[in-house]
């Protein structure tokens, strides 16, 4: 057991930092430095400089494109793209349906969808739940009945996630009801945006952003060949992606990166005032949070080192789920309490590119701590609350 | 990066978790703990036979120059098996002092016959005002024309009362906390002036109060340098640290097992109690404790073994994170066991009691949250 890198791996370390440091757009970087929203066409220049550098398949295997990387190089991959404050590789695409589709597709949608989504030329969203399908997930309602060489959908998905950028959609819609279990009768569907009868409302979310939609259905026309798999095991495809997302949520590299940023700060004196490192309450809960946050970055490490001596990623991806968000949401409200009094004000517009500093109220993104802290409430209830998480634990793990 | 292990110390860990399985049952290690002795002399002397109280030891000194990974693998089972034999306070507290600083003529007197098994041993690394800060040490030696003079008081000496030899850290200059002008001495368990007042701690191990008067020390009885010996004692005290961390792993590991399995037999209202939400939701947040426990504990073990730059301060990490989640998993899993867990025959309760101790020794979850935290 070694837990430092070897020759090798510190040279790819430098390889990473390197393009992390001089291959974003320079545009992009600023904006990431001065804390503004990213545009759909910003992540696609980003995750299209991933592609050119061959690393946008950063986890899938090699015959389909992607890196082949080892857990130590995903590890450093993942930690430098966070430290240096790069954009988020949106999930959907390269980190969700992209796996569902070399695992359970067949040849001709591999093929036909799988260079799209590393060349990120199609940007996809997911459509799981619905108004009355929570946690409840396996009660969806959404309909695709088959007629002749198309499926007819009917339905709506909810929460859907930058489903306003939107190409493409994969969807969990019920193709039987005379099912002995409700999860037998679920398929996977691939769905256009852009055919008839599809709808995108925006849904604004608590600290007033446009970030998650409504998709309706109205009699939207489906061909068969976009069926993933085979129809009615469309749960047990989409129970594999959600373990896939679990890992993801877990957000280490980039709570690490936050909690660091955050040390530095804290070491800062505002005009000549005591700095926030006096404060031992402040710190220690400081000092808490990052242990239990190197815990879970060796939790994950285990577990991916499981998943690479061919075991997918089992029920424990739960944990991660729920230890991760459960810290993200801890950093939030240590930043918003960092930030004092600048907690309060309600300035998004200010948070446009080279919005000149003497103009701005709060230092940095002082103001945008508690948008964050009310927006990241939303980390322990998506990808299956953290209730749900404890039940599969409970279930799957300890067997009761 | 790597998290396999080598084959040897796949073979330790089997080796440690055959010997529980086959040899230490909870029946065992109640029997062995009210016995007069409070551990088992032919199980001591197992272990030397199987190699595992040369461990730590260099090859040079006959032993297999395990580091913290293999510490942590035996240690963990040590855990898992509640054994109460002094492997900490001989092994790892006064054997790795011995190894560090003994010269040779110390190491054939007292080493060889600690690896062999038959020399019981003791690091008096604690007074009754110091708490968990190494360097306060109000032990005094005073240097005369033929050697030393002892006098002071060691508190809850872990294995003190058996112990042979016993190492005293003493203060040979400077003020009563500073960590320069401390000094270790080599005291025979039965010299003149010592006393001992021996007793049971509450996880069925023991110790004892030290008390040194006129105690005598020659040339021979130095360990190390003069006014030089924190570092050797911080470097121990790290090591053990670690040591019942690992140890304190098992324990959770195999309380929330237990209690997993339990919930699933106990039937109340006519159904397993292990069926309430309520509760499993909080067995789930045992094993999530665990599992970040363990996952510490392999970073801690890495560090360590790799000396990296982070390795004191994932010693700090581990235990604080050992004492608030030994804390929880202790007592969810006495509650979940109902009254069965306060109960002298339930195995749950002696774990408890273990991980408990574990948690008070070494700087507790506060002290180094506050290392931490600075």
């Amino acid at each position: 057991m070694h837990v430092t890198f070897s020759e090798d791996e510190l040279a790819f370390r430098d390889e990473v930092r390197a393009f992390f440091r001089n291959e974003i757009p320079e545009d992009i970087a600023r904006k990431q430095r001065q804390n503004v929203p990213l545009e759909r066409e910003d992540h696609i220049r980003f995750q299209k400089a991933l592609f050119s550098k061959g690393w946008a398949g950063y986890n899938w295997p090699i015959e389909y494109g992607g890196t082949g990387w080892t857990i130590a190089q995903k590890y450093i991959f993942g930690t430098e793209m966070a430290d240096a404050n790069s954009p988020n590789i949106i999930p959907f695409g390269l980190g969700m349906v992209g796996p569902i589709i070399y695992t359970f597709g067949n040849e001709a949608q591999k093929l036909r969808f799988l260079p799209d989504i590393l060349e990120s030329n199609v940007w996809w969203c997911q459509g799981y739940s619905e108004p009355g399908s929570g946690s409840d997930l396996a009660s969806l309602k959404t309909r695709a009945d088959l007629e002749g060489d198309h499926y007819v959908v009917n339905g709506t998905k909810t929460w859907t996630t930058l489903g306003q950028h939107a190409d493409w959609i994969f969807c969990l819609v019920r193709t039987s009801s005379d099912v002995a279990r409700r999860q037998e009768g679920i398929s996977f569907l691939l769905i256009d945006m852009q055919t008839p009868g599809v709808t995108v409302t925006p849904i604004l979310t608590i600290e007033g952003d446009h970030e998650i939609n409504e998709v309706h259905f109205d009699d939207v026309q489906v061909p068969v060949e976009n069926l993933v798999g085979e129809e009615g095991k469309g749960w047990t495809y989409g129970k594999v992606l959600l373990q896939h997302e679990r890992t993801g949520t877990a957000g280490v590299a980039s709570t690490n990166y936050r909690l660091k940023k955050l040390r530095a700060q804290a070491a800062r004196s505002v005009r000549g005032a005591a700095p926030l490192v006096n404060d031992r309450n402040f710190m220690r809960k400081l000092a808490a949070t990052e242990v239990e946050l190197k815990a879970l970055e060796f939790t994950e490490l285990r577990t991916l080192a499981a998943v690479a001596s061919g075991k997918a990623p089992g029920p424990e991806s739960s944990i991660l789920k729920l230890k991760g968000t459960e810290l993200q949401q801890a950093t939030d409200a240590l930043y918003m309490e960092a930030a004092g009094y600048y907690a309060l004000p309600y300035v998004p517009d200010q948070y446009v590119l080279d919005f000149p500093e003497d103009a701005r109220v709060g230092e940095g993104a002082e103001t945008t701590s508690s948008l964050r802290y009310f927006n990241f409430r939303k980390a322990s209830i998506y990808g299956g609350s953290n209730e749900i998480q404890k039940n599969i634990i409970a279930k799957h793990v300890l067997g009761l | 990066m790597d998290f396999s292990l080598t084959e040897v110390q796949s073979m330790l860990a089997e080796s440690a978790e055959k010997f529980i399985a086959n040899d230490y049952d909870f029946d065992t290690r109640q029997t062995i703990a009210a016995s007069e002795q409070g551990y088992s002399s032919s199980v001591w002397r197992t272990f030397a036979e199987l190699g595992w109280t040369a461990i730590p030891f260099s090859e040079a000194d006959g032993g297999f120059d395990g580091g913290p990974i293999e510490s942590m693998l035996m240690m963990q089972q040590f855990g898992r098996g509640l054994i109460v034999e002094p492997y900490l306070a001989n092994i790892v507290l006064a054997g790795g002092v011995l190894r560090r600083i003994a010269n040779e003529s110390q190491k054939a007197k007292w080493m060889q016959p600690l690896i062999a098994g038959e020399l019981q041993t003791a690091l008096a690394f604690a007074e009754p005002q110091s708490r968990y800060d190494l360097a306060n040490i109000e032990t005094t030696a005073v240097a005369d024309a033929d050697g030393w003079v002892i006098n002071g008081h060691k508190s809850v000496v872990c294995n003190g009362g058996h112990a042979g030899l016993l190492i005293i850290p003493a203060r040979t200059s400077g003020d009563s906390t500073s960590a320069t002008g401390i000094t270790l001495f080599a005291v025979e368990g039965m010299a003149d002036g010592v006393t001992r007042r021996s007793y049971r701690t509450v996880d069925a191990h023991q110790a004892a109060e030290i008390r040194l008067e006129n105690v005598r020390a020659d040339g021979g009885a130095l360990l190390g340098d003069v006014n030089k010996a924190y570092a050797t004692l911080d470097a121990v005290i790290d090591e053990a640290t670690l040591a019942v961390c690992a140890e304190a792993v098992g324990i959770m590991q195999v309380m929330t097992e237990k209690t997993v399995e339990y919930s699933k037999n106990r039937v109340q209202f006519g159904v397993p109690i292990g069926s309430f939400q309520a509760l499993q939701h909080r067995m789930v947040d045992m094993l999530t404790a665990c599992e970040q426990s363990y996952s510490l504990l392999i970073w801690a073990s890495m560090a360590n073994a790799d000396q990296s730059d982070e390795a004191k301060k994932s010693i700090s990490a581990l235990k604080y994170q050992v004492g608030t989640a030994g804390q929880k998993v202790g007592q969810e899993a006495v509650q979940l066991h109902g009254a069965m867990g306060v109960c002298w025959d339930t195995d749950i309760a002696h774990y408890f009691k273990r991980l408990t101790a574990i948690g008070q020794m070494f700087g507790n979850a506060d002290w180094h949250l506050d290392k931490l935290a600075a």
